[in-house]
């Protein structure tokens, strides 16, 4: 341990060392020092890479899963509603307007409603809306069957859900054929045959609500309705279950519901993603772009959400700090021990006249380039770690945030730092004599 | 001789003991403190998703459609069927009634405002927060539970008076203030407070359910219950048929808090009436429980390793400091067997002490946070206790056996000789 390298002779060697410039020498210290000492850098290095990697996921998860839990939140469906005000109409443009508003992140829905009457004399509420967007917007929307619709491909079809996307219907499709073929089907299925081809064209497909279906088609067969003295055909191609309001409706496309009673749409719910700033920003901008329209939150959506993501997040900025505390711990056991175990290296510096502040400048030198190499290996492990963490429980990877870094290779280098300077604090009063001599 | 090198060994190195048991404490502490949140958060966020309201609603079995647009009833309101008011405490009587934080009747009626009668405005009867009685049981219930975003500008209004919340929009409409008189279905009502809710209710009158009767001529009627209950996240059991399962099986899903069961069990409870989950709140609350319960749990695991680390750090590090004292130890013919057992049996007294100690102030962490954060107990499982004490040792055991066998491996010539 105490022999240097063999290979050389001693004139060889004092030769170099005469030549070499002076940093050299400090800077063989450091690397001798983690050579010959392996196993014990190997294991302060390890707790440090451990501590970095710990903390770094800690913190990108932190940063990362508020975005990760409000896509989850967005499945309780629209937060931000657009409504005519009293006597006025939204503009025809109204949809285009807010997706430009706001972007394309965010996910409008046109709603129009009509009350009109069954054969029979009863009352029904009607609904104009666009499916494919409605489908996006209302996960929890309960449908045996979407009915096809002229607009085809599907704006969000990264939304969809993986298991509903068996079912999409393929924009290839020829709308009206696959109509026909579904109302033949129906119509071979129900065992009487209606008065087929009706000069008026083939029943539109609706999607039925299940308490309105009840009243309007308890047989699943084409069914009138009339408004204003207007007939419409429909075929319920699909029931609809919410356990709200909606069962007790009828959905039909927004173009043919709109050629039907020319009710243009009076609400427009929208699913807005981001924090509640971004939220009340784009609340803000869309109360701008329509002025003749009243812009409001859903109160019970948004209240809700942020209660149970504030209260996520405390739990997880409680449990982030302990990690790293402990993580931080950790680090500073191992190499308060390190730096310990080798007060025989720091007395044979200072008996060879090695100045305090060198022999403060090489421990430390020593600690932060430790601290420096854990934090950047940490780092690296850390990022995977928070990705399988994302995989494993949100199904989508954490994205690395780089901004963290900075924040692990600080605390790294200064908890390597106190680590060396503490136990340094305490040799520096004992003799060299007395810890040469092994006492 | 054995007891007394332990207990000397401790009386000489205080320090060193101090250090190595601080840090068992700190470890088991922060496994304690993650445990207890990561085993409660699921019923925690379960209460706080129940912010999202009602997530059953209750109706008469033989009710007419609903002919309803942006929360305006157009369909007269004495038509179609009712609830009975008096069956509403039954609820209470249900299987899973711990479950149900709470309930609120509904009853949407029109009323003519001021002297006006072509001027017509809706008005809800409901409960505030009632206090009501099943068998022995006092309880309180209504919309202050079970709506939690209404916010009110003023007064709550009392459920046994003639005071009324005003929406925001008809209250700016018609300038009318807390305190104020409004002239609605022929009577002067006192206005207790302004409502704001963000929905529907903001163009309507909200008054206690006695009101709504009155005006509407029917006493005892309800037009429909939201139920607002703690439920299991749904799983295939819980979407089959009951009709369809065998007694076994029919046991098991009733006596699980599924939505699909309660609504089951509310349904057997009110006689007339069909129960069904609010899908948008019901479907929903599963997958935000189990996200957030994986993540912590997850995050669990991450603390357990750093604690398992930090402590076996710890106890490198002491074993480690002490080679020369084996070295002399083996010099006096101590076998390797001896010393490895003395450090184990040191190692075990830390991890003892240290997990009690960690156990406490863990507990004490997790109480706390519980507090701050969910304004609740977090409850700490008795049974944790040995299983805690276990790991503790087991770390402490895993942490120092690499070095007590380095320690006793080295050779005690050049322990004693003092080159380490």
């Amino acid at each position: 341990m105490s022999a240097p390298s063999a290979v050389n002779t001693p004139q060889q060697v004092a030769g170099r060392r005469a030549n070499s410039p002076h940093t050299s020498m400090f800077v063989r210290m450091l690397i001798r020092a983690a050579v010959l000492r392996r196993g014990r850098a190997a294991s302060a290095l390890l707790a440090m890479v451990v501590a970095a990697a710990v903390a770094t996921a800690m913190m990108n998860l932190y940063v990362d899963v508020q975005a990760k839990l409000r896509t989850e939140f967005r499945n309780y469906g629209a937060n931000v509603v657009v409504v005519a005000k009293e006597s006025q109409s939204l503009p025809a443009n109204a949809l285009g307007k807010i997706d430009s508003a706001l972007g394309p992140k965010t996910l409008a829905v046109p709603f129009s409603y009509a009350v009109a009457r069954t054969q029979d004399g009863q009352s029904v509420v009607v609904v104009g809306t666009d499916f494919t967007r409605a489908r996006q917007l209302n996960h929890w929307w309960n449908v045996t069957r979407w009915p096809e619709t002229s607009t085809t491909a599907s704006l969000h079809p990264a939304q969809d859900n993986p298991n509903e996307a068996a079912q999409q219907i393929s924009p290839a499709h020829n709308a009206a054929a696959e109509r026909r073929n579904s109302l033949a089907q129906r119509v071979s299925a129900g065992k009487e045959s209606p008065s087929t081809g009706v000069p008026s064209g083939t029943p539109l497909p609706a999607l039925v609500g299940m308490r309105a279906a009840a009243v309007a088609t308890p047989d699943r067969k084409p069914f009138d309705l009339t408004f204003q003295g207007r007939t419409l055909q429909l075929a319920p191609a699909g029931l609809l279950q919410t356990g709200a309001g909606e069962d007790s409706r009828i959905y039909l496309d927004q173009s043919e519901f709109q050629n039907w009673t020319g009710v243009a749409p009076s609400t427009i719910e929208i699913a807005v993603n981001g924090s509640t700033e971004e939220i009340e920003q784009g609340i803000h901008q869309l109360a701008q772009a329509l002025p003749t329209a009243d812009v409001r939150p859903v109160r019970q959506i948004m209240e809700a959400e942020a209660n149970v993501l504030n209260k996520t997040r405390a739990t997880l900025y409680a449990a982030a700090t302990l990690i790293v505390l402990t993580a931080a711990l950790c680090v500073l056991a191992t190499l308060i021990g390190w730096v310990f175990d080798r007060r025989r290296d720091f007395a044979i510096m200072k008996a060879l006249g090695a100045s305090e502040r060198l022999v403060n400048g090489f421990f430390a030198a020593e600690a932060a380039a430790l601290g420096a190499i854990g934090a950047v290996l940490g780092f690296a492990i850390g990022i995977g770690v928070a990705a399988w963490i994302g995989r494993v429980n949100f199904h989508a990877p954490v994205v690395p945030r780089f901004s963290v870094f900075p924040y692990v290779l600080a605390g790294s280098i200064l908890v390597a730092l106190i680590s060396a300077v503490l136990p340094i604090g305490l040799l520096r009063r004992v003799q060299p004599a007395i810890i040469l001599r092994g006492e | 001789m054995f007891p007394r090198l332990v207990y000397e060994s401790f009386r000489r190195q205080t320090r060193r003991k101090l250090l190595a048991g601080v840090a068992i404490t700190l470890g088991v502490a922060v496994a304690t403190a993650m445990i207890a949140v990561a085993t409660d958060i699921g019923d925690k966020i379960n209460r706080e998703l129940r912010s999202y309201g009602a997530n059953l609603i209750v109706t008469p079995q033989e009710d007419t459609l609903d002919v309803e647009i942006g929360g305006v009833n157009l369909k007269p309101p004495s038509d179609g069927a009712f609830l009975n008011e008096a069956d509403l405490s039954k609820i209470r009587g249900t299987f899973w009634h711990h479950n149900i934080v709470g309930f609120s009747p509904m009853l949407p009626v029109t009323a003519s405002l001021g002297g006006d009668l072509n001027h017509t405005v809706p008005v809800v009867g409901t409960y505030f927060s009632k206090q009501l009685r099943f068998g022995k049981d006092d309880f309180v219930t209504g919309v202050r539970i079970t709506h939690p975003w209404w916010k009110v500008r003023g007064a709550w209004p009392d459920d046994n008076s003639q005071d009324v919340l005003v929406g925001e929009h008809i209250a700016a409409k018609l300038a009318v203030n807390p305190g104020d008189a409004l002239v609605f279905a022929g009577k002067e009502h006192r206005v207790s407070g302004i409502l704001s809710t963000g929905a529907a209710e903001d163009d309507q009158i909200v008054a206690p359910l006695a009101l709504a009767q009155e005006i509407l001529g029917k006493p005892g009627a309800v037009r429909r219950i939201y139920v607002s209950a703690l439920t299991k996240p749904e799983d295939p059991l819980a979407r089959r048929d009951p009709k369809t399962m065998n007694p076994e099986l029919f046991d098991r899903w009733y006596c699980s808090p599924y939505v699909q069961s309660i609504a089951y069990q509310l349904q057997e409870a009110i006689p007339h009436s069909h129960a069904e989950q609010i899908r948008q709140v019901a479907q929903n609350e599963g997958t935000i429980l189990s996200r957030i319960k994986g993540l912590m749990l997850l995050v669990t695991l991450a603390a357990l390793f750093a604690s398992a680390l930090a402590v076996s750090a710890a106890m490198a590090t002491a074993i480690f400091e002490r080679r020369v004292e084996v070295g002399l130890m083996r010099a006096l013919g101590a076998g390797s067997f001896p010393v490895a057992a003395l450090f184990f049996a040191e190692a075990l007294l830390l991890a003892l002490f240290g997990g009690v100690a960690g156990f406490a102030a863990g507990s004490l962490l997790a109480h706390q946070i519980g507090r701050s954060i969910f304004n609740s107990q977090i409850s700490i499982e008795p049974v944790l206790f040995p299983i805690i004490l276990a790991i503790a040792v087991v770390v402490t055991f895993a942490g120092s056996a690499a070095a007590i066998r380095r320690a006793v491996k080295f050779d005690p010539v050049f322990a004693l000789r003092g080159e380490a």
